[in-house]
């Protein structure tokens, strides 16, 4: 369905008039997202993986390479995308804080991509607040004065609003504390059972990976490298063995051996 | 001491804009109605402020100055915010070459002084209010401007216009629903702290004689007026002396009150 191929970008540093250097962050990535198919993407932070999830969203152009959406051009040489593709690729973002506007209210969130085409109602919008397990009181609250698990959730129903095919989750659950990540993370699972639309998986956290994701990449040397099963044993690329490495273990034990105080 | 200042500066500006908006209904005669009969009288329950040399009702004058003033000044204001938002977010949203290409536009504009350019636009088209007004409104579009763009600069890169765009929506759309709405607190408090230069631009260019032409009412045009009776009716130049600089005033302390309301972060010494 989503389809990268070869694809490089980069960011200028400095100015119009200064001598620019271009700071390359993605050179010739390939990655594959099939229909209803959830594919994790790791990497350490600054590796580039969110870049490529602005990429598939349209948000911004490659500087070479190809992107295709059900074997078209996402975007036509402008930069702009057909409606039904708009529509089709939504994105929840890590910082719900930041992804809402302070001064909306729950009911204009997540009727925003509705208005588009004039199709906002409150019913339409209470049914998707519904199921993401917000209640209906939340419309005329200001999204300032709701939790971050709750405006996660309000993200996610906008996500959903236009019935996407691929959401984007770019670090979706990474801001949220432990209980209400496993909380996020279980309505993602639920949500995907039952629309069986496509995930893309951004994120750093190897251990949200686990009976979550249906294929693995990570980000190494400004490409993503696909990997077979990113938990069992056998070669895994040097970035993929540092994000493991960084796992927390459940009890905490002492690094090295004890060494006895003298004196 | 400030809780009793910002609601008498409100009210003040408040007094000021009503007298400006019913000038016609409130004045108690035509501003300009010479009667040489009672000419320099002192306040009287006729006059409640008296006459000038040509015996017309200053009162009458004053209150019809504030139009005048508060006139040109919404006209700045209606270019500026107009000419400045839009450079601003064309250069905030476009970024690059528009950007670079916009703000050297802005800086240049900036280096001009007010008076100089309106001076220079009366010496080249006459003299009049529409050149004092769009004199002052170029000389002080490119502050607006560069604040709009830096809001919207670091606003762009806020995920909920990503989010806003994956949406669907415009740019026009965008700037609507989510720039313009952060920008109102911004352009409001630049805008007051503004308002008085404007005012003390406008009546300093009509005492020369460069604004609006005798015989309106306009509180710079009544100062010129009055200066050869200074010595026996200091009044004449006293009381709009003090309508400008009340008007000033009150402008001043209720941008200060304002900035002070949506930039609560700034420590209060320092205000």
């Amino acid at each position: 369905m989503m389809q990268l191929e070869g694809v490089h970008h980069a960011y200028r540093q400095g100015g119009i008039f200064s001598r620019s250097r271009r700071h390359p962050v993605l050179q010739g990535a390939t990655l594959s997202i099939g229909a209803g198919e959830c594919v994790a993407l790791l990497g350490p932070t600054g590796s580039g993986k969110s870049t490529l999830g602005r990429l598939v969203l349209g948000l911004e152009r490659p500087d070479a390479g190809a992107i295709t959406f059900d074997g078209a051009p996402l975007t036509d040489p402008r930069g702009r995308m057909a409606p039904e593709t708009r529509r089709a690729i939504q994105a929840v973002f890590q910082d719900p804080q930041a992804a809402t506007s302070p001064r909306f209210t729950g009911y204009e969130v997540v009727a925003e991509p509705l208005t588009v085409q004039g199709e906002a109602s409150r019913d339409r919008v209470a049914a998707l607040l519904a199921e993401v397990d917000l209640p209906a009181e939340l419309l005329d609250r200001p999204a300032h004065r709701m939790s971050g698990g709750q405006l996660q959730r309000l993200c996610i129903a906008r996500a959903l609003a236009t019935r996407p095919r691929l959401v984007v989750l770019d670090e979706a659950v990474n801001s949220l504390d432990l209980e209400t990540q496993a909380k996020i993370m279980a309505l993602l699972k639920r949500l995907r059972a039952q629309h069986g639309m496509a995930f893309l998986f951004v994120t750093h956290d190897l251990r949200l990976l686990r009976g979550f994701a249906d294929r693995s990449y990570v980000m190494q040397d400004r490409r993503p490298v696909e990997v077979e099963s990113p938990f069992g044993p056998g070669p895994l690329p040097p970035v993929l063995q540092a994000l493991r490495d960084a796992i927390l273990p459940e009890m905490p034990r002492p690094r090295l051996p004890a060494r006895r105080a003298v004196g | 001491m400030k809780k009793y200042v910002i609601p008498a500066a409100a009210g003040l500006v408040a007094l000021l804009l009503l007298a400006a908006a019913f000038a016609p209904w409130i004045a108690p005669y035509d501003p300009t109605l010479t009667e040489l009969a009672s000419r320099l009288q002192p306040p009287s329950a006729g006059h409640w402020l008296g006459t000038d040399h040509l015996g017309r009702d200053m009162l009458s004058r004053i209150i019809w100055g504030a139009r005048a003033s508060f006139g040109a000044v919404a006209m700045i204001l209606v270019l500026v915010l107009t000419f400045g938002c839009s450079v601003g977010m064309v250069a905030g949203l476009a970024g690059g070459v528009v950007d670079a290409v916009l703000m050297r536009i802005c800086d240049a504009f900036m280096t001009v002084p007010t008076l100089v350019l309106a001076l220079f636009m009366i010496g080249a088209l006459g003299t009049g209010i529409t050149n004092v007004v769009v004199a002052i409104a170029l000389s002080h579009w490119a502050w607006y401007a560069r604040l709009v763009r830096g809001v919207t600069l670091s606003l762009r890169q806020r995920d909920h216009i990503a989010a806003a765009r994956i949406a669907g929506l415009s740019r026009l759309a965008i700037a609507r629903r989510h720039l313009l709405p952060a920008l109102a607190g911004p352009l409001a408090v630049l805008a007051s702290l503004d308002l008085g230069h404007w005012l003390l631009h406008v009546a300093g260019l009509s005492f020369l004689g460069l604004g609006l032409a005798p015989p309106a009412a306009e509180w710079g045009i009544m100062i010129n007026d009055a200066r050869p009776f200074f010595r026996s009716a200091p009044l004449l130049v006293l009381l709009p002396g003090a309508a400008i600089l009340l008007t000033v005033l009150g402008c001043n302390l209720l941008g200060d009150a304002l900035r002070d309301r949506l930039d609560p972060g700034m420590p209060d010494h320092l205000h």
